[in-house]
């Protein structure tokens, strides 16, 4: 709950950037990471992937979130990232979309290369993203709420929206048609009428889904799409960010408890913990690694848990 | 700061209230029946005040109800658009009325730009008392340049005179025709404003501005909008008061008192609602009208017109009170419940 975007995160970010040390103070850390980090880096390939993740660091005054994270993300790849709670991952996605502002290291989505990922400028830049505690218009109908995930998109202006210009008539129509063609893919067409706030928790799950879709992102990063669902549910879900990826051929970032689905679903996967990197490979690769056992199953109470 | 506007009722609850069928009702109710049946004194001292209140409530709930962001500065945005568009008649000859009101309008909307730079970087009660700057800066122009008032002696101005294409619209009645075709106009561009993608916009930085911002909403371009668009309904609303209502006014007439009036009306209407605004200016305008006849009627004229002021404050206090605890989202949201209740029972019973 505390954790990743909270309730009030709409004033949150700004509040951590303000508490973030400033970026000429992490300077001559940045460096000595920079150096130290430099032999192990084998991850990312520069170049294909979609996004790329190198030596990034991100703390809270006193606590590190993550530290000298590396991650890289093909296109069309499904990306697990696992790891207890508190591990850092929520923190690393939300590094990665510009709301936390890291002290050192890199993100490259697409060709742009940032040290701190611009907020405002992730839909240009192809990426959408849920958040683990929901983070839905909640005044606004279903509908209305994936229309929002084509915001970014909007080309007319508010005067030729109030004038009803051409133009502006043309893109409203071709934006209802897209958001009614993924409400249909994600079983939301029923209630698109209905206030976001009023609806279950699972089928708000599935509107944010719905939302970050509707826009065809080439990077998704989804952070625990799953939480507190049944069995059901999950399989449900899964089945969605599948045919996500298989529609769209969107890169997807998953944080997910759940190994099971983790297993089914992921190309490959990250296991963060304790903010480090600790394993990264094929499932299969990552279920037999040593390091992941340890930490799951060794002293870590919380594993395991749904965060 | 979590403001009440974050657990807003959604418009499309009200669908049914504010059909075509009753939107039509009340057009014809508004532009037939009244002005052949109701005398000066409703028409001049209720419904002419009421319609620029509830414009005036409309416009500040564009802003506090639909976009979040918390103003007292409507009565300085009201008091923009009144001299603004008395300059504009009085310095530009033979300037037609409606440019009048447009430049009113756009005039406060202007001022709002201006007031509404510190939304990007506060909220809450912290942008609420920023927007006292521009309530104080405004009465401050207002009394000590001169010019604003045509020199006149502490800023009291009188309103042009209202004609249009050589009608006139002095009298009584066409200065209730002039309010209402200015707020029918207005009421239906806010109404297409909150549909809109735009409106939508507002929607999602009063809930969500971080999930806004990521989905490409620009944020500060919205906000600045929203205390443009908004400052503009509540500039031409204080036209209305100027011209249609009071037809001479001073600085004094649109003080804090005047802002806080407006807030209730938006927040005792219901925010995030366009009839909201209506009802709570019926509110606020018709109630004390009601109270203090009942007021003398009941004890008579042996009471001096101070005590029952003060009765009259309390008892409209109480009021607000209970219609707020009994439904916090306004008295639309009190209407709608009723109307479930009257209308919805029936059919479920037989089912
Ligand atoms: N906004 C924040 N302010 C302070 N500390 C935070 C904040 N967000 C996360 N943290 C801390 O960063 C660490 C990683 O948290 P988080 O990224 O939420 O982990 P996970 O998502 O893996 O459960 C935790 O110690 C958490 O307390
Ligand atoms: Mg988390």
């Amino acid at each position: 709950m505390v954790s990743s975007a909270p309730p009030h995160s709409s004033w949150l970010p700004s509040a951590l950037r303000r508490v973030a040390p400033l970026p000429g103070r992490a300077a001559p850390r940045r460096r000595a990471r920079a150096l130290a980090a430099a032999p192990a880096r084998s991850a990312p390939p520069a170049g294909s992937a979609i996004l790329a993740v190198e030596g990034l660091t991100l703390t809270f005054g006193g606590t590190t979130a993550f530290e000298a994270i590396d991650l890289a993300v093909e296109p069309g790849e499904i990306h697990a990232v696992i790891g207890p709670n508190g591990a850092g991952k929520s923190s690393l996605i939300n590094a990665i979309s510009g709301l936390y502002v890291p002290q050192s290291g890199r993100v490259r989505i697409g060709e742009a290369t940032f040290s701190t990922v611009p907020a405002g400028r992730l839909a240009a830049l192809g990426v959408a993203r849920t958040f683990q505690n929901l983070a839905l218009f909640k005044g606004l109908s279903v509908l209305d709420n994936v229309l929002s995930g084509l915001a970014g998109a909007q080309r007319a202006g508010f005067a030729a929206q109030a004038l009803g210009l051409p133009h502006a008539r043309r893109e409203a129509q071709a934006h209802r048609a897209r958001a009614a063609e993924v409400m249909a893919d994600l079983d939301l067409a029923a209630m698109a009428g209905r206030p976001a706030g009023t609806l279950p928790f699972g089928v708000q799950e599935r509107v944010e889904l719905a939302r970050a879709l509707v826009a065809r992102p080439r990077l998704l990063l989804l952070d625990e799409p799953m939480a507190g669902m049944t069995a059901t549910e999950k399989a449900q879900m899964s089945r969605f960010i599948r045919e996500a990826r298989e529609r769209l051929g969107s890169a997807i970032v998953l944080i997910e408890h759940d190994i099971g689905v983790v297993m089914r679903l992921s190309d490959r996967v990250t296991v963060l913990d304790h903010g480090r990197r600790i394993a990264h490979g094929t499932p299969a690769q990552v279920q037999a690694d040593p390091a992941v056992i340890a930490a799951y199953l060794g002293g870590d109470e919380h594993a395991g848990e749904a965060a | 700061m979590n403001t009440p506007m974050t657990a807003l009722p959604h418009p499309a609850r009200f669908r049914r209230l504010s059909g075509p069928a009753g939107i039509g009702l009340l057009l014809a109710l508004a532009y037939g029946l009244v002005p052949l049946v109701a005398g000066d004194y409703l028409l001049e001292a209720i419904l002419t005040p009421f319609l620029a209140l509830a414009l005036a409530g409309l416009g500040l709930n564009l802003l506090v109800g639909y976009a979040g962001l918390l103003s007292l500065g409507s009565a300085a945005f009201m008091a923009v658009g009144a001299y603004a568009a008395f300059n504009l008649s009085l310095r530009v000859p033979g300037l037609p009325l409606p440019a009048a009101f447009l430049g009113g309008g756009l005039a406060a909307a202007a001022a709002g730009l201006v007031a509404g730079l510190p939304a990007l970087r506060l909220r809450g009660f912290y942008l609420a008392v920023s927007t006292l700057a521009a309530q104080f800066f405004v009465a401050w122009a207002l009394n000590r340049i001169g010019w604003l008032s045509n020199d006149s002696p502490s800023g009291v101005i009188g309103a042009p005179r209202l004609v249009l294409a050589g009608w006139s619209f002095e009298d009584a009645r066409g200065r209730y025709a002039v309010s209402l075709v200015v707020v029918s106009l207005l009421t239906f561009a806010a109404w297409r404003l909150v549909r809109s993608p735009t409106g939508r916009d507002l929607v999602a930085i009063r809930d969500q501005e971080t999930a806004a911002r990521i989905v490409g909403v620009r944020v500060a371009r919205t906000k600045l909008l929203a205390f443009a668009l908004s400052s503009f309904v509540v500039g031409v609303a204080g036209v209305l008061w100027a011209f249609a209502y009071l037809r001479t006014v001073e600085p004094a007439g649109f003080n804090l008192d005047r802002s806080f009036q407006i807030l209730f009306i938006v927040i005792i209407g219901g925010l995030g609602t366009l009839r909201g605004a209506f009802l709570g200016a019926g509110f606020i305008v018709v109630l004390p009208l009601v109270l203090s006849r009942l007021g003398a009627a009941l004890l008579g004229d042996g009471f001096d017109s101070g005590t029952l002021e003060m009765v009259q404050r309390i008892v409209l206090g109480a009021l607000i009170v209970a219609v707020l605890i009994r439904e916090p989202a306004g008295l639309s949201a009190l209407l709608d419940r009723l109307f479930t209740r009257l209308f919805d029972r029936p059919r479920r019973v037989p089912a």
